[in-house]
Order: structure tokens, then C-alpha cells, then sequence
């Protein structure tokens, strides 16, 4: 009967979320602390989220708990039990499991072989018809739908973001740790995914630990969080009796407002704009599989105006993008700044004051294993002051480059504050404000963001804002193009609906309809449902 | 020139082009095979042109040593074994990229065969039996047409086994992983430096293979001049088949039949442009990869960890 009873009570225990301590973690990287004494505790079945700022160490923490890289002092206790975890074979066996901040699928694969593949036993001789129907039925046993034959390469990206959680849930993980699941996410994409794993997690079946930079998804989902600030703990809570104000105090450690700049009026929208600086004519482009992902699109901007382009990923504004800065040819249309005929060429870019900041930075903007001041240093390497000398060679003066690279890291914050240091070493929003000051700093005259502030903690992005509105009001044009709603919202002048590589929709500040916004987004609500 | 000997001169040039397809593809096989193994786990070997020819003449002196064709032919997959180790050891090392060692593996391989070969360039090695696939008819070109080498049905179905085995067992699906994202793999637990190695390794057997088969059946000696780039042209075949082993086989026959437009002609008393025609296979080659490479495009297919996939 005992014996019963306690079989019973272990199996009952092994569908339960896994209670989770951390107890005065420490963890360096050479001389940087990056985790200094941080103790912190998860709830079984809560939904618990981690915040702080860019670089204070959160995704450190977290690969602490997974065992990715031991702390050197410190302890975890799961289920309070003492766990020596130093490898992630060893949070396997404790059924704890990551979604990183990058995805580690094989795209090449399809969805079926990528869940095969993590559960790691395979049999010598797959059989794919019981897999395929073993497959099914796990994929019926959660909120999830994805399409088992599908190719990883061929699903949008909040699709990925179910399959790497697909994949944890595969292996029964018992607590899951997000790093940052919804920046590559659409805000409706991201309410979806995270509204799944709530649910999961109301059922007591898991315990989830989500990093984050959105309050919103905080208020919205989080039951208790605990905020770092440059490696140590600043502060812990349940969510009902923390407001956003207290936890952004608590990141930034100082007092703060929270309160975003006030929408574009009409009156403001009505201000006269200037010449037209970038104009687009029937421009198409294929996308990287030859289909058409840019469709005769017309668009215009104008000296002094922001237009922010919406729509959900994945319908041509990458592509768009790519071509406005020379990384992939038109199949058709024209592109013209200033009036003049423009291919994105070095010389184009300097006599227009073009300047950019592409998506994904570090592959799009940076040489990741050149340094900071070296990446800083990209847009005018070759002109004085930073080349010269005798017999005009055209010397590097790597002396003026770090001198610049040092002014540029104290202007924008970038961490740590060494211009030397290979820059794909930098934590992802730092890369955004080393990549932001080379682009930010100059005579800009037109400006191409593709979302700005995508990873970056509130205080940056507010910071960046700030400086895309100064942009602009000193005469600047800036096409803005983001997936998130609410920032193009507070930032642009007019707004553009993109759908299918076309301009589905046009709306001037002041007088945007949200709802059909949406409608637009999603196809006229046909792709929606 | 009357219609009916027209015909016959078409037919019995499709005979030689369909016997030369049947008679030279077997190493562009064996070769874009083992290529085609070492690139879905993410690595390039362009040295089994080396292993090639070292697979040549090692199974050439085993066969002569023993008096057993066979047995060469299992020496010269063991050449090719020990390349590949070299091969996948010497790229596993930190900054070491994989095309370089491949250049230089292909000239080490060359080197050592003409070096060792010295020898063997007069005494004649035991052949590899061939099949008769054509004793049912009486026209003796027919005959010889389908007159094929046991390796030829093997290297065939090795090219299915292969297709089934990459979507199918768990090595193929380990094997697939790691050349689609290493990190992933890592991540997983799955060995990513010993399965690369394992299968460079492999791509080297099967390459010896195809060696073993121009010295000890087609042309059947050993001399210096005994690959004609094969083994490059095969690696260049691998992406044209964008990394299907079915396709692969396809694709050896077609080039196959190129490298017999030449002879086939000549036989036919063609013989102005007879150099020309000879450089078909090449020509193919570069048409080829010229149609297969679309600018702008990613090579749908194509491991993601391939060093020329990556952007
Ligand atoms: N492998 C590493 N080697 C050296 N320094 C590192 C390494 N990983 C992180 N760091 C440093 O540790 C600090 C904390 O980084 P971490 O990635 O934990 O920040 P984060 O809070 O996740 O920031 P973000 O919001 O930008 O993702 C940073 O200063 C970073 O540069
Ligand atoms: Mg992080």
C-alpha cells in the first residue's frame, strides 16, 4: 500500500512543473562578473518571467540553470533537492529544458525529423508510418498545430518558435526557459504562442521561466518576476503587486517613465513635408527561392517625414529592404533618391547621406569577428580623416578610428566599453547601439530601419526613438519598416500596410484605423482565418 | 544519303553512347556518391580526385599481389578510408578550411599513387568480371553495349540504399543534421566532429571504389594517365544532382554518355573535331553548374553547412 502511494506521488510529480531555486550564482567571464551572488525562485506551475536590462545578465542565468556553462559558485535546487547540473545532459535528466535566443533547428529538415532528432533514441530503421503517427498524437496532446511534413526552412517564424517549443515539450521538460521567445514573433503571433504555454502552465503540467523586454507580455502573462541589474539581483515580486513602474525602477535602478511619447497628432501629420527624397516605381524583386516577394510597389518619402511600413513578416519587406540597400537586385521597377537614378552603390550612398540600419545586424551591418571600432568604422574607413597620409596611400589611422569608436561607445552606451573587443561578442541589443551610432552619427539624409529596436530593453528603445524623431525633425527621411504595430503607431508620419510584396493600405497619422490595419495585415482578413 | 542508313547510323550511335554511358559512369558513381555522403554531413572533400587515383593503383598492386580482383578492389576502398580520416582529421582542427585540404589532398594522393605506381606499369593485374546483359540478342554491338561491370548494379543500388537511408535511419538523419546546422546538432548531444569524420571517411571508401574500377576493368591498367579529372568533375556533379543520391546516379550516366560522344563518333567515322567532342564531359560540367547556380538564389537542397552555402 505504501509502496503504491509513493509510486503514485512520484508519477504525479513527474507531470507537475519542477520547482526551480537558484542560490547565490556567480559566474564570470574573465574579468567580468557577469552574475554576481543572484539567488531567485521559481514556483512549481507558475509562469515566472526574468527581466533586466540589455546585459545584465538574464540569458547567463538562465544558461547557468541548463548547464551550458557552469557558475563558478553558487547552487541550484529543483523540486527542493541540491542539483549539481554541469552539463545540459544533466537538466535533461531533470527534465529542464531552453528555447534559445536564436533558433537550433535544421532548416533543411522537416518538421517531423526535426522532433525525431531531439528525442535522441533513435531506432537503427526509422519507421516513419508509427513516428509519423506516434508524431500526431503527442502534437494532439498540446495546444500546438504545425504541419509534421513541412520543411523548417519553409515556416514563418512564429511556426519555428512552436516547433522549438514543440521540441522541449517532446522531451517532457518540466520547466521551460525562454530567452526572449517573442522577438522574432508578430505581437499576434507572440500572444498566441505565450497564451498556449499559459494555458499549459494553469493545467500545473509546466513550469515556464520566460526573459523578456515587453511589460506588456509581463502584466498579460507573468505570475511573479525577478529583475537583474548589471549581474546582480535588484529585485523580485508577484506581478499583481509590482506595477511597470516598479520593475522599470528596478532595472534601471533609478527612478524612470514608463510612459511613451504621445501619438503623432494630425496637426502634426498635416506639417508640410518636404522634397521627395526617396521615390519607388513598380519595383519588384524576387526572394531568395526566384519567387516574386516585391510586387510593383510604389512608395514615396519625403524630406522631414517618418513612413513606417506594417505587415506581417515574411511579405516582401525583407526583400524591399535588401534592395534599398544594395543587397539584392530589382527584378523590375526603379528606385530613384533625390530624383537621380539610385543602385545603392558606395558612392550613391555617401553623396546621398543614405544610411541604414538592416535587420539582424550582425550579419546584415557588421564583420562579426572585427572590433567594434573596426565595424564602427565601416561607412568611411577609406576618407580622411580615418585614411590619408603620404603620398595619399590612404593609410588606416586606427588611431582616429578608436578615438571615434570610444566617443560613439559613451554616446550610445554601448557595453562593454571597449572598442577592441570582436563585436560578436557584444550581447545582441549592444550590437543594435554600436551598429545604431555609425549610422546615427552622420549627415543623414535618408535613413532604412528595419526593426530598430528588436532585443533592446525599454530605456534603449526609448532612446532610439528619441533619436529617429530627432532624425527626422532636423529634415531627415527615415522609411521605418517593423512588425510591431504600436511603435510605427508612435513614430510615423503616415503609414503603409504591406501585403504580398504590394502596399495593401495608406493611412496619415491621426487618422489610422487599427482594426483595419489588421485586416490589412492579414491579407483583408482572407489570410487570417 | 538514304533515309534507312541514317536511322542505322543514329541507332548504332545511340548503342555506343548508351554503351559508353553503362561502361565509363561507374566511378563518376562510386565517387559523386562518397561526395555526396561527405557533403550532406557539411563538408567538402575535393580530394577524392587523389583518392581516386591512389585507389587505382593500390587496388591494382593488391589484385596483381594476391591474384584476387576483389581483393584489390577492398584495398583500394581502404586507400580511400585512409584519405578520408586524413581528410576529415585534418579539417576537424581549429581554422583549418576544408576546400584547402582538398586541393592538397588531391595532389598528395596523386603524388603517392605515381610514386608507389612505378612498378606496376608493366605487369598486368587479374579484371573484374563483367556481366552479360545483352547474350539474349544476336547483334554483337548490343552485346558489347550492355556488357557491364558487376560494380555498376552495386553502385546502383547503393544509390537507393543511400536515398532511403538519409530520410530513414538514424544515421542518415544524424548525418543530415549535422550538415544542416552543427549548432543544432551540438546542442542535441549528437558528435558532430566524429560523424563528419565518419563520413568524409566513407565518401573516401566509395571514391577508392571507383578507382579500383578504372585500373582493374575500364581502361584496366595502371598508368599515370589513367583519371581524367573524374573525380573533380564528380564533386561538381554532386551539386548539379543538388545532393540526391538517385540523382547523383542519373547524372553519372549522363556524364557517362558525354565522355562517350567522343569514341562513339569516331566509331561511326566521325573523326573532324574528334578532341572537341572528347571535351564534352567538361563542357557539361560547366554548363551545368552555370544553369544550377541562379544568382541571388540559395541552392534550394544544398546542406546548410556547406562552406559555400554559407552567406
Ligand atoms: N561567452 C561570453 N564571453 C564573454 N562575455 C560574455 C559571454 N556571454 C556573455 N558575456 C557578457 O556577459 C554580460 C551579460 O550578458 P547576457 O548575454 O547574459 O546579457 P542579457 O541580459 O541576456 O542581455 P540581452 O538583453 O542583450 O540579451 C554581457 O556584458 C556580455 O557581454
Ligand atoms: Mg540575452
Amino acid at each position: 500500500m505504501d509502496a503504491l502511494t509513493h509510486t503514485l506521488l512520484a508519477a504525479d510529480v513527474q507531470d507537475r512543473g519542477a520547482a526551480v531555486e537558484a542560490y547565490r550564482v556567480t559566474k564570470r567571464f574573465g574579468a567580468l562578473t557577469a552574475l554576481d551572488d543572484v539567488s531567485m525562485k521559481v514556483e512549481a506551475g507558475s509562469f515566472h518571467c526574468l527581466l533586466g536590462e540589455n546585459g545584465a545578465g538574464k540569458s547567463t542565468l538562465v544558461k547557468c540553470l541548463v548547464g551550458y556553462h557552469p557558475p563558478e559558485e553558487g547552487s541550484f535546487m529543483v523540486d527542493g533537492r541540491e542539483q549539481a547540473i554541469r552539463s545540459p545532459r544533466d537538466a535533461q535528466r531533470l527534465r529542464i529544458g531552453m528555447v534559445y535566443q536564436h533558433f537550433t533547428l535544421a532548416p533543411g529538415m522537416t518538421v517531423a525529423e526535426n522532433l525525431l532528432l531531439a528525442r535522441g533514441d533513435l531506432p537503427l530503421r526509422i519507421d516513419w508510418r508509427r513516428e509519423k503517427a506516434a508524431l500526431a498524437t503527442f502534437l494532439a496532446s498540446t495546444p500546438f498545430r504545425l504541419d509534421l511534413n513541412a520543411r523548417v526552412a519553409d515556416l514563418a517564424a512564429g511556426e519555428k518558435q512552436k516547433l522549438e517549443i514543440l521540441k522541449q515539450l517532446y522531451l517532457g521538460q518540466r520547466l521551460l526557459i525562454l530567452d526572449e521567445p517573442t522577438s522574432v514573433l508578430t505581437p499576434t503571433e507572440a500572444d498566441e504562442v505565450l497564451g498556449l504555454l499559459h494555458g499549459m502552465t494553469r493545467d500545473g503540467r509546466l513550469t515556464v521561466m520566460m526573459i523578456t523586454h515587453k511589460f506588456r507580455e509581463v502584466s498579460a502573462y507573468g505570475d511573479s518576476v525577478t529583475v537583474l541589474r548589471r549581474g546582480k539581483l535588484a529585485g523580485s515580486g508577484r506581478v499583481g503587486e509590482l506595477s511597470t513602474q516598479d520593475m522599470a525602477e528596478m532595472m534601471v535602478g533609478s527612478a524612470v517613465s514608463v510612459a511613451t511619447a504621445p501619438r503623432r497628432r494630425a496637426a502634426d501629420a498635416g506639417r508640410m513635408a518636404g522634397d521627395i527624397r526617396l521615390g519607388v516605381d513598380g519595383l519588384c524583386a524576387d526572394n531568395d527561392r526566384g519567387m516574386a516577394a516585391v510586387r510593383e510597389l510604389d512608395l514615396v518619402v519625403r524630406a522631414g517625414e517618418i513612413v513606417g511600413i506594417a505587415g506581417v513578416a515574411g511579405n516582401g519587406q525583407k526583400e524591399l529592404v535588401e534592395v534599398l540597400l544594395g543587397q539584392r537586385s530589382a527584378s523590375g521597377g526603379a528606385v530613384r533618391v533625390d530624383g537621380e537614378a539610385y543602385g545603392a552603390t558606395r558612392a550613391e550612398l555617401r553623396r546621398h547621406g543614405v544610411f541604414s540600419l538592416p535587420e539582424e545586424p550582425l550579419r546584415n551591418a557588421c564583420v562579426p569577428n572585427m572590433s567594434v571600432a573596426e565595424n564602427m568604422g565601416l561607412r568611411d574607413f577609406d576618407i580622411a580623416p580615418f585614411s590619408g597620409g603620404w603620398l595619399s596611400l590612404r593609410f588606416l589611422r586606427r588611431g582616429a578610428l578608436t578615438r571615434r569608436a570610444k566617443e560613439w561607445i559613451e554616446a550610445f552606451g554601448v557595453r562593454p566599453p571597449d572598442p577592441s573587443a570582436a563585436i560578436e561578442n557584444l550581447s545582441g541589443g549592444n550590437v543594435q547601439r554600436a551598429v545604431l551610432a555609425r549610422e546615427l552619427s552622420g549627415a543623414v539624409r535618408l535613413l532604412i530601419v528595419a526593426n530598430p529596436v528588436f532585443g533592446l530593453d525599454f530605456a534603449a528603445t526609448e532612446a532610439i526613438h528619441r533619436r529617429l524623431d530627432q532624425a527626422r525633425n532636423d529634415g531627415a527621411a527615415i522609411l521605418l519598416v517593423s512588425e510591431d504595430l504600436d511603435e510605427l503607431l508612435e513614430l510615423s508620419d503616415r503609414i503603409l500596410v504591406m501585403s504580398e510584396g504590394r502596399i495593401a493600405h495608406q493611412a496619415l497619422a491621426g487618422y489610422v484605423d487599427v482594426a483595419e490595419i489588421g485586416r490589412c495585415m492579414a491579407g483583408h482578413g482572407a489570410g487570417g482565418h | 544519303m538514304s533515309e534507312t542508313t541514317d536511322g542505322l547510323a543514329f541507332g548504332s550511335l545511340a548503342l555506343a553512347l548508351l554503351g559508353g554511358a553503362l561502361r565509363v559512369s561507374t566511378p563518376f558513381l562510386f565517387v559523386s556518391l562518397g561526395e555526396c555522403i561527405t557533403e550532406k554531413s557539411g563538408r567538402i572533400n575535393l580530394g577524392l580526385e587523389g583518392t581516386l587515383v591512389l585507389g587505382a593503383m593500390g587496388g591494382y598492386g593488391i589484385a596483381l599481389l594476391t591474384g584476387s580482383p576483389w581483393l584489390g578492389v577492398l584495398a583500394a576502398g581502404l586507400c580511400g578510408v585512409l584519405m578520408g580520416l586524413l581528410h576529415g582529421a585534418l579539417c576537424s582542427l581549429p581554422k583549418v578550411n576544408d576546400i584547402a585540404v582538398g586541393i592538397a589532398l588531391m595532389l598528395f594522393g596523386t603524388g603517392l599513387a605515381f610514386f608507389l605506381g612505378k612498378p606496376l606499369i608493366q605487369p598486368q593485374a587479374p579484371m573484374l568480371p563483367s556481366v552479360e546483359l545483352g547474350a539474349w540478342s544476336d547483334s554483337e554491338q548490343l552485346r558489347s553495349a550492355l556488357r557491364i561491370n558487376v560494380l555498376l548494379p552495386l553502385g546502383l543500388a547503393l544509390a537507393g540504399l543511400l536515398h532511403w537511408g538519409f530520410r530513414s535511419s538514424r544515421w542518415g538523419l544524424a548525418l543530415r543534421l549535422v550538415g544542416d546546422n552543427a549548432a543544432a546538432a551540438r546542442a542535441l548531444g549528437y558528435p558532430v566532429v566524429p560523424i563528419r569524420i565518419g563520413a568524409t571517411a566513407a565518401g573516401g571508401f566509395l571514391a577508392g571504389v571507383g578507382g579500383a574500377f578504372l585500373s582493374l576493368y575500364y581502361p584496366g591498367s595502371w598508368n599515370e594517365g589513367l583519371s581524367s579529372g573524374q573525380g573533380l568533375m564528380a564533386v561538381a556533379l554532386v551539386i548539379f544532382a543538388r545532393w540526391s543520391p538517385l540523382r547523383c546516379a542519373l547524372a553519372a550516366l549522363l556524364f557517362g554518355a558525354a565522355g562517350a560522344l567522343g569514341p562513339a563518333l569516331q566509331s561511326q567515322g566521325i573523326t573532324a573535331g574528334y578532341y572537341l567532342f572528347n571535351a564534352a564531359p567538361y563542357v557539361l560540367t560547366l554548363a551545368l553548374m552555370a544553369a544550377s547556380w541562379t544568382p541571388g538564389q540559395t541552392l534550394a537542397g544544398a546542406p546548410g553547412e556547406l562552406s559555400f552555402t554559407q552567406r
